[in-house]
């Protein structure tokens, strides 16, 4: 089972990352040298100590035995090899996902190594000699934040692809198809290539939509009056009824300039949609943070100044609110045994579930606005490059069931993020860099999309562990899609000759992402999530994914996954008796028929709407066979070792559980010696 | 008739029903004896509504002019509105629902007037007698018997007529221990650990006071469980603060001088209007949509209902883990044996038993452990989240109990029968039903009103077939394991389908369970396929061998 095939080894970066096969025969040094990679001397000049025996390996959730094993410094990972364990065990820590890593004090045990991982794993190592630990803690500071972009892993990540296909990986995604969805060019917007110099904007793309009513003049004016050049673009046209989503960055307004091709620029947009009177301006900062920004020049809106526009703050708060914000959070995550009033006072305090809300709330606003109101909306926050890309993504996924298909959801991501100019590398933390600049702002971009999915199960072409994979990979480096901070400076690291694409990579193990209760493109249209409060949750498979006795011990997806490969297995095992039985009894026959009808009506075909149809495999990219995630189809041979297989599995999770049980049913045995009064 | 006394106003027209997700429906409004029946005059009877009177928790009225509007809040937690013009009829209504909803001898009850619309397959009121239980038993094990000494409710009112004791321990030594014990709860056998032959024992606290009385044969009957050499624990469901307090009012625990071969462990699990109190502090908060998130939060937090999961959840794990783990017999008690003594000793045969987490197995559960065990269901479910009443023996354990057993099966999704809404069916059955099943406090109540002969049981009913189905699981896969949950706030949550239920949609989570099912259901339907294809096949080829031979 797929499942118990995860479960053996804890491997950190998600599954995208290679593996090696077994890890019986080959030590972990050996797996990236067969992997081709070129080791880079930079790298390598850090590791002053690549392997450390006698390392303990702490257990946060259980009083278990610690482990006992060896620990590698590979140029790319560090990798733990647990040698107590029956079956080999390994947990590979990928350096780029290092947040911190910290020496605690000496104790009897040894010197202590505690690393937090920006997917949230916490390691908790114990060396034995303080020398060793010193020198993997200062390989690890270097090693997990490179000073140059060379240095990234992106840049020597190889999987053995020829350059075409490389190639053709980074094709997969073409905005401009995206924008022809839409109707684009139509009498009303236009692609152009103003910026194909970076002249109107050195953070947008090449290539920008805007009114055809906005001539040159209008852009370049507009531009000169937007903080950083970020003039009002296309985020999404709603075919229906012609409203559109655009995006910017606040204006230089001060406290009374104006600028009159910004005017005219926007009188444009609201004009692009001549169903409306009027148009939205939402500025996703709370009013003071706005304010504020009139002193420096920049600001907001006048409303007296531009025709018929709705102003309109929706107060989400900025980058150094949401990490100090998730820093609690994390906190909250990993106390030891809390109570249930420490966790939820906890989880109150954090405010994180607040900001999800509020970004949602946005979201919801501008999708509400496009579609009930048939209103044009313009919005930024400061520079809109964060707030402004989680809004205007969210609003698009819950008005057009495109992005929420596997395709779909990757050009979201490459058209609002990654093209738009949101700073990945800064937010991120890729290179060594300032602290203040990082930011979960994708994180709860993705967290979103997560709650949305629990609201609506069957809506999404994909699940939770896509969501996951992406998350990991935004911080892996290990592709060059989310390096730099713009498209510009992504040009500039020669990132498409150089580096691969992620996208290609997961399409490929589409299986494993598949949402099995998806009911397909046309199934659901806007969706209209509930916003109360209570309809949050807590994302324990995010901030606590790595303390899995925390997590259903029985996994429902798992459990459908396998149905589906079960499904195409028997259909194919039905319709190849079939074949051989050439006369069939009459009850069969009507048996057979209303089955394989059910079959087709419940089988789903999401892309044919799509003018990209990939549903089949993405080309011979990937035939590279190591990379391909096989979901093997249980053979009837399987199915009867089934029940073994999963005892085997429950018996091992239930070592995890028993210690799981807070504080004091954690102790019961220490309880059961000392509580007699 | 009496309730005619109690109906001024039978039927008033022109009523608008305001009720959670769906629009406003205007109809007659009809008053009978046991039901408020609201019927819109729509040809297709679409719109009905028929709610028994005993699921109102409480109802407020307000009058706008000559508008009057009844807000009914019934125990299931569904709050509706009924404007009703008319000043007078309006009064009347409110009167006479509030008569109705608060009838006070149990033999008004609808239970005794409803008549089944169908057939009695299986007589519900015999499927899980406590004979059957220890046929059973003694096909493992020898060393316990059937005691029939509370025959007449004689010995101990809140028992069951027959218990099952240790087989050394005779009906003199047990009237002793009886007289031991807070009501006369003397230990019985609660459930027994086929995989070690270890043993969950439940009684109320011992009666030892301030002075610390003993009694030998408490000590003897409860040590008769005990292999050789080997030790048990008592899990005591009061903190030891609380217990010391008992021994004032004459209670108290086993000291451990006259039990040197019993370790005692205290675990606090909360009582009464304290679990009452947060069930109403929980629902408030679910049905105030006027929070924000901070809010919402702390008013989640300050209601400690999950506190009181995880509490439970925490004492149930140590229960079953002395028994599996430790491999060590284990009695509960708290003080009167009734409630959280309950929850632990069934939450615990819940992780231990795979027996349990079958349809049949949960009935006999509820039917042996909370039913026949005394847990006094006509006092704690009188009144539900909404009952201005501060009675202080109303408190939602049983509900609490199913909460716990709803996160369990969250964390296990595959290893039970029965799904969500087999719990959320029988919470509302507990608190209003046509069923006999939950009325009266204990076995020696209900023999007296003669539930058997009078009321038909809730498991005729849930039996048959075509309503079984509406409760399984699709998921279900047999697993004969233990089952450990994790109690860690992270891995316990809201029961939103009891919580939640009226105050959001839950048509797109409807929609996943239904596609769920459609494709296993699919699956099972290919696999009686290809296995017939390959059964035809074999035949076709035999056949074929056999003209070829002949």
């Amino acid at each position: 089972m797929a499942a118990s095939a995860r479960g053996s080894r804890e491997t950190c970066g998600g599954a995208g990352l290679p593996r090696a096969n077994g890890g019986a025969e080959a030590g972990p040094r050996a797996v990236g040298a067969r992997r081709g990679e070129a080791v880079t001397a930079a790298a390598m000049e850090h590791i002053t100590t690549p392997k450390v025996e006698n390392v303990k390996l702490l257990d946060r959730y259980t009083n278990r035995k610690a482990t006992n094993g060896t620990l590698y410094l590979t140029a790319t990972h560090l990798i733990y090899v647990d040698a107590s364990a029956e079956v080999r065990k390994e947990t590979w820590i990928l350096h780029h996902h290092i947040a911190t890593v910290e020496k605690l004090p000496l104790t009897t045990a040894g010197c202590p190594l505690l690393i937090h991982c920006k997917n949230f794993h916490v390691a908790h190592f114990v060396i034995g000699q303080e020398r060793d630990c010193h020198e993997v803690y200062t390989s690890l500071l270097k090693l997990s934040q490179p000073v140059k972009p060379e240095d990234l892993y992106a840049f020597s990540y190889n999987p053995k692809m020829s350059k075409d296909n490389r190639e053709i990986g980074w094709k997969l995604i073409d905005l401009k198809v995206d924008y022809q969805r839409m109707g684009i060019p139509n009498d009303y917007w236009e692609i152009t290539d103003a910026n194909k110099d970076y002249e109107v904007c050195n953070t947008y793309p090449p290539e920008i939509v805007v009114p055809r009513a906005a001539n040159k003049a209008t852009v370049i004016g507009s531009s000169r009056f937007r903080s950083r050049g970020r003039i009002p673009v296309l985020s999404y046209l709603y075919k229906e009824n012609n409203a559109a989503i655009c995006r910017c960055s606040q204006p230089l307004s001060g406290f009374s300039a104006r600028c009159l091709e910004d005017e005219q620029m926007l009188q444009a947009i609201r004009e692009a949609n001549p169903g409306s009177p009027f148009m939205y301006v939402v500025d996703t900062r709370p009013k003071l943070n706005a304010m504020a920004n009139r002193a420096a020049g920049k600001g907001y809106e006048n409303e007296d100044n531009y025709d018929n526009i709705r102003f309109k703050f929706i107060g989400i708060e900025n980058i150094h609110v949401m990490r100090n914000s998730l820093q609690k959070l994390l906190e909250v995550c990993e106390t030891k045994s809390p109570s249930m009033s420490d966790f939820l006072t906890g989880l109150e305090n954090s405010g994180w579930l607040r900001h999800i809300k509020a970004v949602m709330d946005a979201g919801v606003f501008l999708a509400k606005a496009v579609k009930d109101e048939k209103a044009s909306v313009l919005v930024h926050c400061s520079d809109g490059w964060d707030r402004t890309a989680q809004v205007c993504s969210l609003a698009s996924l819950l008005l057009d069931p495109f992005y929420r298909t596997f395709k779909g959801f990757m050009v979201l991501i490459e058209k609002e993020w990654i093209a738009m100019g949101h700073k990945f590398s800064h937010r991120c933390g890729h290179l060594d860099g300032d602290p203040k600049e990082v930011s979960p702002v994708f994180t709860q971009f993705i967290e979103c999309v997560w709650q949305l999915m629990q609201q609506f199960p069957c809506t999404f072409e994909f699940n939770e562990r896509f969501l996951l994979e992406i998350h990991d990979h935004v911080y892996s480096c290990q592709f060059g899609n989310f390096l730099g901070t713009c498209h510009k400076e992504r040009e500039d690291l020669k990132i498409f000759e150089k580096t691969h694409s992620l996208w290609p990579f997961l399409l490929q193990k589409k299986q494993e992402f598949r949402n099995p209760l998806y009911r397909g493109f046309t199934a659901y249209k806007e969706l209209q999530p509930n916003t109360l409060p209570f309809s949050f949750q807590f994302w324990c498979g995010m901030y606590n994914r790595f303390d899995k006795g925390m997590h259903p011990k029985q996994c429902v997806l798992d459990h459908l996954l396998s149905c589906m490969s079960q499904k195409t297995k028997l259909e194919d095992n039905a319709s190849e008796l079939e074949n051989k039985l050439p006369f069939l009894d009459g009850p069969l026959t009507t048996e057979a028929c209303s089955l394989s009808k059910m079959g087709s009506g419940s089988s789903k075909t999401p892309m044919l709407n799509t003018p990209q149809d990939y549903e089949g495999e993405p080309a011979p990219v990937l035939t590279n066979g190591s990379m391909v995630w096989d979901i093997n189809v249980m053979s009837d041979v399987d199915q009867k070792n089934k029940e073994n297989l999963s005892k085997h599995q429950d018996l091992r999770d239930l070592k995890d559980t028993v210690g799981v049980l807070d504080s004091e049913a954690k102790d019961a045995s220490a309880a059961l010696i000392s509580s007699e009064n | 008739m009496e309730f005619a006394e109690l109906i001024k106003t039978p039927r008033v027209d022109n009523v608008v029903l305001h009720r959670p997700f769906y629009p406003a429906v205007e109809g007659t409004l009809c008053l009978t004896g046991h039901h408020l029946i609201l019927s819109s005059r729509r040809q297709d009877d679409a719109e009905e509504l028929w709610l028994l009177h005993s699921n109102i928790d409480s109802i407020e009225k307000r009058f706008v002019g000559s508008l009057g509007t009844i807000i009914i809040k019934c125990k299931d937690l569904r709050i509706i509105q009924l404007d009703i013009p008319g000043m007078e009829e309006c009064l009347n209504i409110a009167s006479s629902i509030e008569a109705l909803s608060t009838l006070d001898s149990v033999t008004l009850m609808y239970p005794f007037f409803y008549r089944p619309m169908f057939e009695v397959v299986e007589d519900g009121w015999r499927s899980f007698l406590p004979e059957q239980e220890f046929e059973l038993l003694s096909s493992i094990t020898d060393e316990w018997r059937i005691s029939c000494i509370n025959k007449e409710f004689s010995v101990c009112p809140s028992y069951p007529p027959v218990v099952i004791v240790p087989k050394s321990i005779d009906d003199e030594a047990l009237r002793k221990v009886a007289m031991f014990r807070h009501s006369s709860r003397f230990p019985v056998l609660s459930y027994y650990h086929k995989k070690n032959g270890m043993v969950m024992m439940r009684s109320s606290q011992p009666l030892t006071g301030t002075n610390g009385r003993r009694c030998k044969e408490d000590e003897k009957l409860i040590n008769a469980t005990l292999r050789a050499g080997k030790r048990g624990y008592i899990i005591d469901t009061r903190s030891l603060n609380v217990a010391q307090q008992a021994r004032a009012k004459g209670g108290g625990f086993e000291q451990e001088a006259h039990y040197p071969q019993w370790r005692r462990i205290h675990k606090s699990i909360e009582r009464f209007n304290i679990l009452q109190e947060s069930l109403i502090k929980l629902v408030e908060a679910c049905n105030d949509q006027s929070h924000n998130m901070d809010r919402w939060l702390s008013k989640l937090e300050a209601s400690n209902w999950l506190t009181h999961v995880k509490e439970i959840l925490t004492a149930a794990c140590l229960a079953a883990q002395c028994i599996d783990r430790e491999g060590a017999s284990v009695l509960v008690h708290g003080t009167e044996g009734t409630d959280s003594t309950l929850q632990v000793t069934s939450l615990a045969q819940i992780i231990l038993d795979p027996r349990c987490r079958t349809i049949r197995g949960f009935e006999s559960l509820v039917v042996r452990e909370w039913l026949q065990a005394g847990h006094p269901f006509q006092q704690r479910c009188a009144q539900s989240a909404y009952s201005n009443s501060k009675q202080k023996w109303e408190a939602p354990v049983f509900l609490l109990f199913l909460d716990c057993v709803w996160q369990i099966l969250r964390q296990f999704p595959c290893s039970f029968e029965f799904s969500e809404h087999f719990l959320i069916m029988l919470f509302e059955h507990a608190y209003a039903s046509q069923f006999g099943t939950f009325l009266g406090n204990n076995e020696n109540e209900r023999s007296k009103l003669k539930l058997q002969q009078k009321t038909m049981s809730l498991w005729s009913w849930v039996n048959r077939p075509q309503e079984l189905s509406k409760y399984k699981n699709p998921l279900f896969e047999a697993n004969s394991l233990v089952i450990w949950p994790s109690v860690a706030p992270q891995s316990l949550q809201l029961w939103e389908g009891v919580f939640l239920r009226w105050n959001r949609s839950s048509k797109f989570l409807d929609e996943a369970y239904e596609e769920m099912v459609t494709l296993i259901e699919y699956n099972k339907q290919l696999k009686a396929k290809v296995n017939a294809l390959r059964r035809k096949l074999a035949e076709l080829e035999t056949d074929d061998q056999m003209q070829e031979n002949a």
